[in-house]
């Protein structure tokens, strides 16, 4: 099997790695780069939870060949904070609706919605669980990453 | 009464969520140890085959590729694992030995240098079976021509047994009238996102192995070390690895196995991490599969009399503690009700499936389900209204404690009024209204109602009840505190945490005992090397019991304080004070030593000290489950869980006539699980069981082909669980009785929500079919399932 370099922007900063032309993208984030925040759930493309940011759209990262991704620009779960560590409104307001409960499915929900909100400012729910259709959550029901979202939004529009 | 606390039951930020908000959460796939090896599994095709060879030369011959384990080769070096009956037969072992059980049971493990060269070689990896007769059927299993799946135990019972408590056949004599149904629960399971993993390293310097796993499971060191034939304490299990979600669910113990014998063997870390389709069909993670045969006998005025349950499970291929599933429910037989006896028959049957595993509830959301479909039955038959016939059987509050046919006392509890403040909330006349509304509109349009127990404070009073060769009694739980010399405190949880929140739960518990601010305190999870026994967050537990051991804990610290402070001045203990974290003598509250004053003495000034005390201040304390401790008695009776916690759920549906499709519209749930130490982890586990639920009512189902014994979903395009769109937006109406048995009057809540939510789905959708005089008792109630019976096909 083929190996090749591949050099990208992930979270503002240029890397590179080695990966096998057959290597997913979510594995040579978490294998190559050691960004481990991004969760390999099903691996067919129907959990979510390996979904990052690239250029500009929310993707399957289990869908995608790291060598696709060549030149992009991605955003993980670890690129959410701010430089100096603040957590972003979104994430804090996970935190205090406690949008999560074993936190394995939390670094796509927060992809999933961080993508929303650069679209949608001010989502209804119906936005809201649309955006995060394709992510599943079996610990909490949904209900309260749908309010998280709901007051980042209303925070980050100084609402 | 929890209005009495300073920090149980106010709003407080869970201590975990940090780490998994900002990509910091330490799963077991995150571990990166140098040399390590990874494990891909080569899976039977067969349902049922004898295995006659293996051949891996091609495999062992790919760069990379550095062992294939064969099922012959481990079972000479481990023991079989522990089986939960009393079978000496049925061995349950990690790889199938001689004979493979069922399709996809995994045959040999492969080991190599990266997970796609295991994978690779996996498929290289040529085994010589001889396909043998499969059954598939529980019904069929039984049957004396069935093949048999474990033949040197001559059968395919594995438990059969028939309990009566109370007067059984009289009651039905006097009873007016009775009901015969059928109520079928299908094989499904809480399947997590994250999959089972696990990495094991033998230090032969240390001569310790060393597991990460993602577990949830009761005397995980133990299992390992007696599989593997070594000492437990050459086990050291980081229970600090986060837990993506169990439910019951992972039981990792034949990976573990597998993995702990591989690192041993090639003196290297290893590693297995289930891919989706290892997970789903090999992993061994299916729930129950239950047949209910169900009588009830019950008067004009809907007084249920007396039940007879035979409840007929399908444990799969291997019995670890699936048929124990059937145990548990004997905790709550008669449901929330005042029926005065009672009859069960638990069979435990053995088919050529993937086992069974404990999923939340431990059988008792499929009970609860069959039990309900009676209720309503009743209800209709007696042109009743469904909540009036729950009424006139409900216990009432003032009957409490309220021991059931079956020996077990509930503990507490409310039920009339949690359904009538659900109901008022829900408003459920305009409920009845719309629902007549959307009939009126040509809509199949239902309305649900369930009320359901949730046995609290698990401990184990099935396995002697299923098996009389085990006579454990004590399913404790424990809490080591220590305040170090500069006052900070930091408490110990013994086990892994799958999404409960245990570091907050602790840091309530303990901060509320010692009027400390929770978010002060830390809260780490031992190894099990230096862990205190436990029995892991089982059984709707952890609140009532490590929650119990931690205050336990800090109440002992905090006597020794008050002993300290009293040595000082000079004054007999009881005329000292504890408030907030200083001691001052009674009524003269400037008589004061300080906490930081206090602890400076335990640490370093002995002098200070009572004579002969123990120097530093910390503490531990065991605690046994309260009403736990005895063996069952001889007719079957045995108090089984301590606490009850009550659920009312009242889900409005319409069904699509064409396609058969379930929407719920409105879902409101009436609660009361007692004192709540943290609201929103209480209010998450109850929001997250309801979508459990609603995936067993209507989507998730382990389907299988009865022709080739393979099974049919194998994927999350197969296994469909619910999404954002299929959960709906949940009304909670909290209510609040405190257990008397517990420190705070917490009750569980940990399979809240999913033991009542099948059985509202069910109600609703039986409701909305009403009209067209149809029903269905049999979940999951499939789109197709219910078109096919709308449109007079056969299902």
């Amino acid at each position: 099997m083929s190996e090749h370099t591949i050099k990208l922007t992930v979270n503002g900063r240029e890397m590179e790695g080695r990966a096998e032309a057959r290597t997913t993208l979510v594995d040579f984030l978490r294998d190559a780069l050691d960004l481990t925040g991004t969760h390999v759930g099903c691996e067919h493309g129907v959990c979510g939870a390996c979904s990052v940011v690239m250029d500009g759209v929310p993707v399957r990262s289990c869908l995608i060949y790291a060598v696709q991704a060549e030149g992009a620009q991605i955003t993980t779960v670890e690129g959410l904070e701010g430089a100096d560590g603040a957590l972003s409104p979104l994430q804090d307001a996970f935190w205090e609706n406690h949008a999560m409960q074993c936190g394995y499915c939390t670094p796509g929900m927060l992809i999933a919605t961080h993508a929303l909100l650069q679209e949608n400012p001010d989502p209804d729910d119906e936005a809201i669980r649309e955006a995060i259709g394709g992510n599943l959550c079996r610990c909490t029901g949904y209900q309260q990453i749908v309010e998280a979202v709901k007051m980042a939004a209303a925070k980050m529009r100084g609402a | 009464m929890d209005g009495d606390f300073k920090y149980v039951g106010q709003k407080r930020r869970v201590k975990e969520d940090r780490r998994f908000i900002t990509g910091r959460g330490r799963y077991a796939a995150d571990l990166r140890l140098p040399g390590m090896l990874h494990v891909a599994m080569v899976p039977s095709p067969y349902a049922c085959a004898e295995i006659k060879g293996v051949d891996a030369s091609a495999a062992l011959a790919m760069p990379g590729v550095r062992y294939v384990l064969t099922g012959d080769e481990l079972f000479e070096h481990i023991n079989p694992l522990l089986s939960g009956l009393d079978l000496p037969h049925v061995k349950r072992v990690p790889l199938a030995h001689c004979r493979a059980r069922y399709a996809g049971e995994w045959v040999c493990a492969v080991v190599a240098e990266t997970r796609a060269i295991a994978e690779d070689a996996a498929e290289l990896v040529e085994i010589d079976y001889d396909m043998l007769d499969h059954v598939i059927d529980p019904e069929e299993a039984i049957k004396p021509e069935a093949p048999l799946v474990h033949p040197e135990h001559g059968s395919n019972v594995l438990f059969d047994k028939t309990w009566t408590w109370g007067a059984v056949d009289e009651d039905f004599a006097a009873a007016a009238h009775s009901i015969e149904y059928r109520a079928r629960w299908s094989r499904c399971s809480t399947i997590p996102i994250e999959t089972f993993a696990v990495t094991a390293s033998w230090d032969p310097g240390r001569e310790v192995l060393d597991v990460w796993a993602s577990i949830q499971m009761p005397k995980y060191p133990e299992q390992i070390a007696r599989g593997l034939r070594m000492p437990v304490n050459a086990v050291n299990v980081h229970f600090d690895i986060d837990v993506g979600g169990s439910y019951g669910l992972k039981r990792g113990i034949r990976q573990t196995i597998i993995v702990g014998y591989l690192s041993r063997v090639l003196r290297a870390p290893v590693r297995f991490i289930e891919d989706r389709l290892e997970n789903l069909s090999g992993g061994e993670m299916h729930g129950p599969d239950r047949i209910f045969d169900i009588e009830m006998a019950y008067d004009d005025d809907a007084t249920i009399r007396s039940i007879r349950i035979h409840a007929t499970d399908d444990a799969g291929c291997y019995p670890g503690r699936a048929p124990l599933q059937l145990g548990k429910p004997v905790s709550a037989i008669v449901g929330p009700y005042r029926i005065g006896s009672a009859q069960y028959r638990a069979m435990s049957v053995t088919t050529n499936k993937t086992s069974q595993e404990a999923v939340r509830g431990f059988g008792q959301a499929p009970t609860n389900f069959a039990i309900e479909t009676g209720i309503d039955k009743i209800a209709r038959t007696l042109g009743l209204d469904r909540d009036e016939v729950r009424r006139r059987n409900m216990v009432r509050a003032d009957e409490f404690p309220w021991r059931i046919p079956s020996g077990s006392e509930y503990d507490s509890g409310d039920y009339h009024t949690v359904l009538d403040k659900v109901m008022k909330a829900a408003g459920w006349d305009d409920l009845l209204a719309r629902r007549d509304a959307l009939r009126a509109e040509g809509k199949l349009a239902g309305l649900g109602l369930s009320t359901c127990l949730e046995p609290s404070g698990g401990n184990s009073s099935f396995e002697p009840l299923f098996n009389p060769k085990n006579d454990t009694t004590t399913w404790m739980e424990a809490c080591l505190i220590k305040v170090d010399m500069l006052g900070g405190v930091t408490a110990t949880i013994n086990t892994s945490t799958s999404g409960q929140g245990h570091e907050t739960l602790v840091s309530v518990a303990v901060g509320e005992t010692l009027g400390i601010d929770p978010d002060k305190i830390r809260a780490i999870h031992a190894e099990s090397l230096d862990a205190l026994p436990s029995n892991s967050p089982v059984g709707s537990r952890m609140a009532i019991m490590l929650g119990g051991a931690a205050a336990g804990a800090a109440k002992k610290i905090k006597q020794k304080m008050i002993d300290i402070a009293a040595h000082n001045f000079q004054l007999p203990s009881d005329r000292l004070v504890y408030e907030d974290g200083d001691v001052f003598v009674d009524g003269e509250p400037d008589r004061k030593m300080t906490w930081f004053e206090i602890v400076d003495i335990a640490h370093r000034k002995y002098h200070d000290m009572p004579l002969g005390s123990e120097p530093g201040l910390q503490a531990n304390f065991t605690w046994e489950v309260p009403t736990g401790g005895a063996l069952p008695a001889e007719d079957g009776t045995v108090q089984m869980y301590p606490c009850y916690a009550f659920e009312a759920h009242i889900p409005l549906v319409t069904i699509d006539r064409d396609t058969g499709q379930v929407e719920i519209h409105d879902y409101f749930i009436g609660h009361d699980c007692g004192t709540v130490i943290n609201p929103d982890i209480v209010r998450g586990m109850t929001l997250g069981g309801i979508a459990h639920g609603i995936g067993a009512a209507l989507y998730e189902k382990f389907e299988y082909d009865r022709e080739t014994g393979q099974l049919l979903a194998g994927s999350f395009m197969d296994y469909l669980l619910p999404s954002s769109h299929e959960v709906p937006s949940v009304e909670i109406v909290k209510h609040s009785t405190p257990s008397p048995l517990t420190e705070f009057g917490q009750k569980g809540s940990g399979e809240s929500g999913y033991l009542g939510a099948p059985a509202g789905v069910a109600s609703a959708v039986n409701d909305a079919l009403e009209p067209l005089g149809l029903h269905l008792d049999t979940l999951p109630m499939r789109v197709r399932d219910i078109e096919r019976l709308i449109n007079g096909r056969e299902t």
